[in-house]
């Protein structure tokens, strides 16, 4: 009653191509970018939408990734699933195993008769992404690596250099410690900490996450990540957040918040990051670098692993539909869209030709640092432990570790028992995520 | 009061001030932090007392939005139609306050009108399975729907009703509270109202309308507002079965926002959200907190 | 129970009550046959694989003893809600009932937080003890006390107990208030004449006479406590750190919502499903036997 009388309502005043509005296919594409990162995919899928007429593509942000990837699933049990998800990297085992809910998009291509080289990405992102056989499975979307920020403010404060960070984790400790008693309120303070601290600490060190290659191998893993150089590296964070040269603010992004208000000196987080903490500091007071290593586990650090997200293709639309998401995943993965994405945001460049791109227009003189995130990721070819990881109940098991871990910083246990518990329920998931997938 | 002691008083009027600053701080800090600028919410500590900015921060919300974030795509609504048809434009943000109040007001009016005849039916009539009938609402008394949502989910989606007010609404009038209540208080009126009305010769639902619904007044007064804050707080499910911006709720857009982990937080206009998304519902408590207590008490005895 | 006065008619009754029980059949009954259907399956997320395997999902489930811990943590917390909240709430009312002169402007502002949203209440509260702008985070370290809820599991289970009894006590208080105001002036007068203080008064007549509504209040706030106060834990603390905060409504949503882990949620959502069902039988025999009194 009440809403016939508000009719319809809702339509956006970004009115674009009018008159062929009717015979446009609307097609679903569900993502998990917020902020100036929304904008950001809303201008990729407007120029997506100006470019042609036969498609419109629809961008919805349904919260979190994890949030996006339930309402995902749940839309799809429902047979109301979009096209497009973004999924993020630790959903990609889960996502493999989903039989018949994905469109694999080298089939996609193929079926749609869309050009397609999986070789124009960059290998590190393929590698995750792909079959053993190297067939892609998800579009590469956004693709980051942790990095490491420093506050040049409070660096010099304490007499340092501000041009210089740290290579290694003594050294940062030390930095940390003089800026802590310079007069900051915090040393260090990591991002999504099981994604830095663990998994990205492991491929850097070159130190397994799991048995078989990480997951690469099969379903049948064990996780490994209790080593003595990851339980060392735990404790040393612990004996440092006694003061405050190691401070533990929150989950998944929510210490940027802390770096970004000026209160610590170090940060390690996502190269995607970089956008928003220069907004936040301004350019001049931050500093970039890679990630630090320990000089004692290894001589020279590996390369690391990326995080972020790909968009996986759902099952369940109309054939001739799938065409057009097909001609949207290429154009959002050419390389001038990438390139622009990569310099908004500091994800980055999945492809080849984005980094060529960037290269040449002379961005990253402007912006030193921030073609260190590629780098890193390439810094040494990938061994069986910096590969990346597929990891079945990841979201889960990231879970678990991040519980563990809350434990160690509240001193409630030691690294080694709670490295030791979280292998233990993780090895649990992943049983179950075996038992599921039979 | 029975005598006068004077200490007695001065400690009730203190204990209660110091409850009400309590109570009424984060609320205020809220308030505080809708009239300040974005400048002045990053530095501790922040100012316990309001500032200049309120009129920008709260015509900003209404007009443009969470600066581009969440939706600062503008929307129609168009009343009416023909050439009686207006329409007008506004926010996000103003569009999911009109979500939130069609959606709050829908479970409402639903929940009283379903419920109310439901309780009518269980202590006016004998029938077979009627305590049949009376079990299965009353087991759905306090069951959140957090614990049942994805078959829920599943149910809505089969029925179409995914991004539609329909689906924000009707799985959320499946509750008992109301129908207990209003069974409550017809087992309180007197059965010589019932046995005079049959011997004037009115039918059930002649008594039901002339006698029962007038005497009902406050419950539904009470249940009004019960039911408009739980409808207008909903968090998890229109954040489930939404897609389309235009059926997004005001409470999902503050929770949402304050999760994104965003360059610089704007602390100020969260807070205005807060504030606006707060707002309806006080002034419906506020305001009718007189009737709700009868309506309850009333039922209770 | 039973009306002595009743219509007769055959097919009215039926019309009457088919709204409500059908969409009770609809949006309940058929979900909830779902969930238990589910929680004796193994699947993976997107439905593709799927085993009936009986009672694994429970018995996997009564053997974790993150579970048992979440379950004494949900006690634990409930009595923390609903006696904090009980109490402060009765004491503002006792208070209150004492006061004439500007008590509506009182009541006005005590209503508040009601209306609140759980949600919006998490927010507010993460606002005030945020760790860097927060004003009681900066305050209670200006005086020495390090409050870091997002290290520290009993200080973020207290911030969760002050939000969750915050939004709560609103309601308790007006209805303690109105029992308070119920009590007949007289009996209470009979009571000073004999001598009797205020104390006495309260313990002897008020409190005895109040213990209805005190009952009732109980019941609400524990169902409250155990299901309520879902937004603010979400919006708070989403159940950290190191599970501290993790009650049981959480863990449901937070392993099938999150986790897609359908058949251990949907096992957790039976067993929460049967504590509802007794919660609500007892409430409801407490109830009518009061409808005698």
């Amino acid at each position: 009653m009440k809403r016939r009388l508000l009719a319809s309502v809702a339509t956006v005043a970004t009115l674009v191509g009018m008159g062929s509005a009717q015979a446009q296919v609307e097609l679903q594409f569900w993502h998990a970018m917020g902020g100036n990162l929304g904008e950001a995919v809303n201008a990729q899928v407007e120029g997506f939408n100006k470019a042609q007429s036969a498609y419109k593509v629809v961008p919805v942000y349904k919260g979190s990734y994890t949030e996006t990837l339930t309402a995902a699933i749940a839309a799809f049990r429902a047979r109301q699933a979009p096209h497009m998800v973004q999924v993020f990297e630790v959903g990609t085992a889960n996502m493999m195993a989903a039989k018949g809910a994905v469109y694999p998009v080298h089939q996609l291509m193929a079926d749609a008769k869309e050009p397609f080289d999986p070789n124009a990405f960059v290998s590190p992102v393929t590698g995750y992404y792909s079959t053993a056989d190297g067939k892609l499975l998800s579009m590469p979307f956004n693709s980051s690596t942790p990095v490491l920020y420093w506050n040049k403010e409070l660096l010099q404060k304490a007499g340092l250099d501000p041009a210089k960070g740290p290579t290694t984790w003594p050294e940062l400790g030390e930095m940390a410690k003089k800026a802590v008693a310079a007069g900051a309120k915090c040393g260090f303070t990591p991002q999504w900490q099981t994604w830095t601290m663990i998994e990205n600490f492991g491929a850097y060190h070159n130190l397994p996450f799991a048995t078989k290659s990480n997951g690469f191998g099969g379903t049948d893993i064990e996780l490994r990540f209790n080593d003595a150089a990851r339980v060392k590296h735990i404790a040393t964070l612990a004996e440092w957040s006694k003061d405050r040269t190691f401070v533990y603010n929150g989950r998944e992004g929510r210490s940027t918040a802390q770096f970004n208000a000026g209160d610590c000196a170090f940060h390690i987080a996502s190269s995607a990051s970089a956008s928003a903490i220069e907004r936040a500091l301004t350019k001049e007071k931050v500093g970039m670098g890679m990630m630090p290593f320990w000089p004692d586990v290894i001589a020279k650090p590996q390369n690391s692993i990326i995080g972020g997200a790909t968009v996986w293709v759902l099952q369940g639309r109309p054939q001739a539909e799938y065409v057009g998401v097909a001609k949207f995943l290429s154009h959002i993965s050419s390389g001038p869209i990438q390139a622009k994405w990569h310099q908004e945001t500091g994800y980055v460049p999945v492809s080849k030709a984005a980094a060529e791109i960037t290269e040449k227009s002379g961005f990253y003189k402007d912006n030193p640092g921030r073609d260190l995130a590629v780098k890193q990721l390439l810094l040494n070819p990938p061994t069986e432990n910096s590969r990346g990881l597929r990891i079945g109940n990841f979201v889960q098991i990231r879970d678990v570790v991040d519980s563990e871990l809350e434990a160690v910083w509240s001193g409630k246990k030691d690294a080694k028992t709670a490295l030791d518990d979280a292998v233990k329920a993780g090895n649990e998931l992943l049983r179950r995520f075996e038992a599921a997938n039979r | 009061m029975v005598e006068n002691r004077p200490w007695l008083t001065v400690l009730s009027h203190a204990v209660v001030l110091i409850g009400l600053v309590i109570i009424a701080f984060p609320v205020w800090m809220t308030f505080v932090a809708s009239t300040h600028d974005q400048q002045t919410m990053l530095r501790s500590p922040i100012p316990l007392l309001p500032g200049p900015h309120m009129v920008d921060n709260y015509v900003q919300i209404l007009t443009e939005g969470y600066g581009g974030r969440f939706g600062s795509s503008k929307h129609t609504l168009e009343l009416g139609w023909g050439p009686a048809k207006i329409s007008i434009t506004m926010s996000t943000i103003a569009m999911t306050m009109i979500n939130s109040m069609i959606m709050a007001l829908g479970i409402t009016i639903g929940k009283i009108a379903i419920s109310i005849i439901a309780a009518f039916a269980i202590v006016y009539f004998r029938f077979p399975f009627r305590m049949w009938f009376f079990w299965a609402i009353f087991i759905t008394l306090m069951l959140p729907v957090e614990v049942r949502i994805v078959p829920t989910y599943g149910v809505v989606a089969s029925l179409g009703m995914l991004d539609s007010y329909s689906g924000l609404i009707i799985p959320l009038i499946a509750s008992a509270t109301a129908t207990f209540l209003f069974r409550q208080f017809f087992m309180s009126v007197p059965d010589e109202l019932t046995e005079a009305a049959r011997v004037d010769g009115a039918g059930p639902m002649r008594f039901f309308w002339d006698i029962l619904l007038p005497m009902s007044r406050t419950t539904i007064a009470a249940l009004f507002v019960i039911q408009f804050i739980y409808g207008w707080n909903q968090y998890l499910w229109p954040l489930l079965i939404t897609t389309k911006e235009s059926f997004y709720t005001v409470v999902m857009a503050v929770s949402r926002q304050a999760n994104v982990v965003d360059s610089v937080p704007s602390w100020n206009l969260l807070m205005t959200m807060a504030m606006l998304a707060m707002l309806p519902p006080v002034l419906v408590v506020v305001f009718m907190q007189r009737q709700f207590v009868r309506g309850l008490v009333e039922t209770e005895k | 129970m039973e009306k002595r006065v009743a219509f007769n008619e055959r097919w009215l009754p039926y019309l009457l009550v088919s709204p409500q029980i059908l969409i009770t059949l609809v949006f309940f009954f058929w979900p909830s046959g779902q969930a238990i259907w589910q929680s004796v399956l193994l699947e993976d997320a997107f439905g593709g694989n799927s085993r009936f395997v009986f009672l694994d999902n429970f018995t996997h489930l009564l053997s974790d003893k993150d579970y048992y811990a979440s379950a004494r943590l949900t006690l634990v917390f409930s009595a923390l809600v609903a006696s904090v909240g009980l109490g402060v709430s009765l004491l503002l009312a006792v208070m209150a009932d004492r006061i004439i002169r500007g008590a509506t402007a009182y009541k006005a502002f005590l209503v508040w937080p009601y209306a609140v949203a759980p949600a919006v209440a998490g927010v507010l509260w993460g606002f005030l003890f945020n760790p860097s702008v927060g004003i009681v985070a900066w305050s209670l370290a200006a005086i020495g006390i390090e409050f870091n809820y997002v290290i520290n599991g009993n200080q973020a289970l207290a911030l969760v107990v002050i939000a969750a009894v915050w939004n709560q006590v609103s309601y308790n208080f007006l209805f303690f208030l109105a029992g308070l105001q119920a009590i007949p002036k007289s009996l209470i007068e009979a009571a000073a004449i004999d001598g009797a203080g205020p104390g006495r008064r309260f313990w002897d007549i008020v409190f005895p006479l109040l213990s209805p509504t005190g009952f009732f209040l109980l019941v609400v706030n524990i169902i409250y406590a155990f299901f309520g106060t879902f937004g603010v834990v979400d919006s708070l603390t989403k159940g950290g750190p190191a599970k501290a905060t993790e009650i049981l409504v959480f863990k449901v949503y937070n392993d099938g919502f999150r986790g897609q882990d359908l058949g251990g949620s949907a096992a957790q959502s039976v067993i929460l499903m049967i504590v509802v069902i007794a919660l609500t039988v007892v409430q409801f025999r407490f109830i009518e036997r009061r409808v005698h009194y």
